[in-house]
């Protein structure tokens, strides 16, 4: 796995595009045979490639698994058909970066995955209450061995989702997160309307990552509808999207402007209500009041732009619906300002505050190589030292001004508060360059195009968590046949889990508070 | 850190409370709808066509628009080719019966009229009035909803001037406030929750999903059993709702001025 910032998807044709994306004629995509396609993908991550996504849907009776990885030639895609109860053997052993997406295929589609280490349910996806309740949680068994059950409903204002501690005494040997309240049924709603009138349900994936979610979808709907003729051949006969060619034009420049204004807001946003809490669970005040009332601040920015505090409504496919105008960019130009100075003095009292160091240094590590190893992405990861960032420094909308990478080895519940703080930093520096050169006024939708027929769009965005996964393919007809969506959550749960381990058991609350995760975002 | 930088804190922060809850409009919100008062052609259905719910929200003959379904992504003003819904700014639309979320055409909209679709309880004014303990519980919510009822406690909508507190237990609370289209997973929990609080005591539904299943209504995960047995006392419309929409609400109905 890639240790360094992530290569960029693919060179000179898409220099305007702020995130990777990737379109595949699957007419073109090779079926390989089960062995076959098991081995290249544990040869494609040896060579250094991450695997983005694996996921599966049925096809008649057998299942047709599709593997993702990015590496140093972009996109690489993997496509196999098994017998759900043949299945395959489990590559998690070997990887375990993939044990969220062999889980899934096991529970989504009764894949069978042969010696699979860990096979629980990821969200008790079209199952009963009644299965929901025998989730078959790890014991840990000795005579002063203690379990602790937190949830599914908790102390605060919060989604729902089942702790169970193993503890001996305070410490805490395992920590197992069992999940799925929250599943409401989102993919298969995703197939139900007509694909181009998604976007309310997108930004509800994960209500607090409406931009990024929004984005995503956007991205990959424009990629189906790019005219295929000025797509370059890569290797493997993969073609590259030409989103490249559409973003481009002056248009389509703007409109990813106001997209990742959305989408960094998003992001100063949220981590401003994270600090927050982080700030009031350990118990300093002054840092649970102001940076909940600077992240008013950012979220009304928003709203002034787009109407919604939650970014509803600011992202919608072929179109720029975000406000514009001299007299707003001067208001936004204002908020910014504000959020810069004030956020300089309380970051100051935060970090040098002894409550606060002696809470969250050392409290739990997640090291560089366990990040590695279980696929963490976004914040978990560059909190532990690995620097995945999806957005494209230098590129599209992160062009000019030019986004920084910030990266924090400690891999502690400080580390990534510090991080927050460096991202908040960088994002305000941003959008402040960004929108100095005013705001571009709303554009209505371009004239409806068909989706081509059996193309995959996979588009990447960077939302606050992590990376936002979009998969949509299409039929012979161009309809959608299948949609898959990714949070960064489903991958970084289990960072928390290992965060936890060693670490007394009244610190789980701050560690959690520190991944900040979505419950509905892995329950879907 | 000094007692001095922790001093610029707080004068950088001045008074951050919003004075007046009651009369605040959020600047740019996309708030309560109205509607046109003049008859549609009848074969035109864009407003519906666009409508993202899966019960579309909006209908005709007459045009209403039902806030409980709504998701105030205002598809239907852009596609309607006679310019004949707009969303406002206020946030004055919550109600406490499910037909009091309609909104329709001709109807006057003002904050006083919406403001009047919340029904005072004298016995609960009694009550609660001057102090009302909140049990959040989210089944299926998106962190949306939950991130503005939280909000509703911070220091610009500081909901404790006026005595209303989340709780942690359910044996402390007055009232259920359900955000969330209810998920089958989360039935038992819901149940349980419901159980564990004392008399008297109401639900309060927050947002469109806990209001009719929202945007995922008929959903396979979804089950709102719980609401056929329990109607709530009060709806607070919106996708997420403002924390202003939910505070006047609760005062509304509390009859508080």
């Amino acid at each position: 796995m890639s240790t360094a910032a992530e290569p960029p998807a693919s060179s000179a044709g898409d220099a305007a595009l702020s995130h990777p994306l990737h379109r595949e004629d699957v007419r073109a995509l090779q079926r390989l045979d089960p062995g076959a396609w098991r081995t290249q993908l544990m040869a494609r991550v040896r060579a250094g490639a991450r695997p983005l996504t694996v996921y599966g849907r049925r096809d008649g009776d057998r299942v047709l698994l599709t593997a993702v990885l990015l590496g140093e030639g972009g996109f690489s895609l993997l496509r196999t058909s098994v017998h759900p109860a043949g299945g395959y053997h489990e590559l998690t052993s070997e990887i375990p970066a993939l044990h969220c997406f062999e889980r899934e295929l096991h529970e989504q589609l009764g894949v069978r995955v042969a010696g699979h280490p860990w096979l629980r349910p990821i969200r008790y996806q079209g199952k009963d209450q009644a299965a929901m309740n025998s989730y078959p949680f790890y014991r840990v068994e000795g005579k002063e061995v203690h379990e602790v059950n937190v949830g599914p409903i908790h102390a605060g204002v919060i989604e729902p989702g089942v702790f169970r501690f193993a503890c001996f005494g305070e410490h805490v040997l395992h920590l197992e997160i069992h999940l799925g309240f929250q599943h409401r049924g989102v993919e298969e709603r995703l197939l139900r309307k007509d694909p181009r009138a998604l976007a309310p349900l997108v930004e509800t994936i994960a209500g607090d990552t409406s931009a990024a979610h929004a984005w995503a979808y956007a991205a990959a709907l424009e990629a189906l509808t790019a005219p295929a003729g000025g797509a370059r051949e890569a290797s493997g006969g993969a073609q590259e999207a030409s989103g490249g060619t559409q973003e481009a034009s002056d248009g389509a420049a703007a409109r990813a402007r106001a997209r990742a204004i959305a989408l960094e807001l998003e992001r100063v946003a949220m981590h401003l209500a994270g600090l927050s809490g982080l700030a009031a669970d350990v118990g300093f005040v002054p840092g649970a009041s102001t940076y909940g009332r600077l992240r008013t601040t950012a979220i009304n920015t928003t709203m002034n732009l787009c109407g919604s505090r939650f970014s509803r409504g600011a992202i919608r496919p072929f179109a720029q619906p975000q406000r514009g105008g001299l007299a707003l960019a001067k208001l936004v130009q204002k908020n910014l300002t504000l959020l810069r100075t004030d956020l300089a003095i309380i970051h100051e009292c935060f970090l040098s505050s002894r409550t606060v160091r002696h809470r969250l240094a050392g409290v739990g590590v997640v090291s560089a190589d366990t990040a590695r190893q279980l696929g963490l992405v976004g914040m978990a990861a560059r909190a532990s030292g690995v620097a995945l960032d999806a957005r494209s420094p230098g590129r599209g909308a992160f062009a000019a001004p030019p986004l920084d990478v910030c990266v924090e080895p400690a891999g502690d519940c400080l580390a990534r508060a510090r991080l927050r703080i460096a991202e908040l930093s960088a994002s305000l520096r941003w959008l402040e360059l960004a929108c100095a050169e005013g705001l571009a006024e709303p554009a209505a939708p371009e004239p409806a195009r068909p989706l081509l027929p059996e193309q995959l769009a996979i588009a990447v965005v960077e939302g606050w968590r992590g990376e936002v996964i979009h998969c949509v393919e299409t039929d012979e007809q161009g309809r959608v046949i299948h949609y898959k969506v990714q949070d960064p959550s489903l991958r970084n749960w289990m960072g928390l889990a290992m965060a936890v381990r060693g670490n007394e058991i009244s610190d789980f609350p701050i560690c959690n508070k520190s991944f900040d995760l979505s419950y509905c975002g892995n329950d879907l | 850190m000094s007692l001095l930088s922790l001093l610029r804190v707080r004068l950088s922060q001045g008074q951050q409370a919003i004075a007046d809850v009651r009369t605040a409009v959020p600047a740019g919100f996309r708030g309560r709808p109205s509607l046109a008062d003049a008859a549609c052609p009848d074969d035109c259905h864009a407003c519906i066509a666009a409508c993202p719910t899966p019960v579309a929200a909006i209908s005709k003959a007459p045009l209403a628009i039902d806030l409980g379904r709504c998701v105030f992504c205002a598809e239907c003003a852009t596609a309607c080719p006679e310019a004949k819904i707009t969303f406002g700014e206020s946030p004055h639309m919550a109600a406490t019966s499910r037909d009091g979320l309609t909104l329709t055409a001709g109807r006057p909209h003002g904050d006083a009229e919406a403001r009047a679709q919340v029904h005072a309880s004298q016995a609960f004014h009694k009550l609660f009035g001057r102090s009302l303990k909140l049990r959040q519980v989210s089944a299926g919510g998106c962190n949306a909803c939950e991130l503005e009822l939280g909000a509703a406690a911070n220091v610009n909508f500081d909901v404790s001037r006026f005595g209303i507190d989340w709780v942690a237990s359910p044996r402390h609370a007055d009232a259920l406030v359900l955000s969330g289209t209810l998920t089958r997973t989360m039935r038992d929990a819901v149940r349980l929750c419901w159980d564990a609080m004392p008399e008297p005591r109401f639900v309060i539904a927050v947002g469109a999903c806990a209001i009719s299943g929202g945007l995922h209504e008929g959903s396979r995960g979804v089950d709102r059993g719980f609401l056929d047995d329990v109607a709530p006392a009060l709806y607070v419309p919106g996708c997420p709702p403002h924390p202003l929409t939910f505070v006047n609400a609760i005062l509304d109905f509390l009859g508080v001025p």
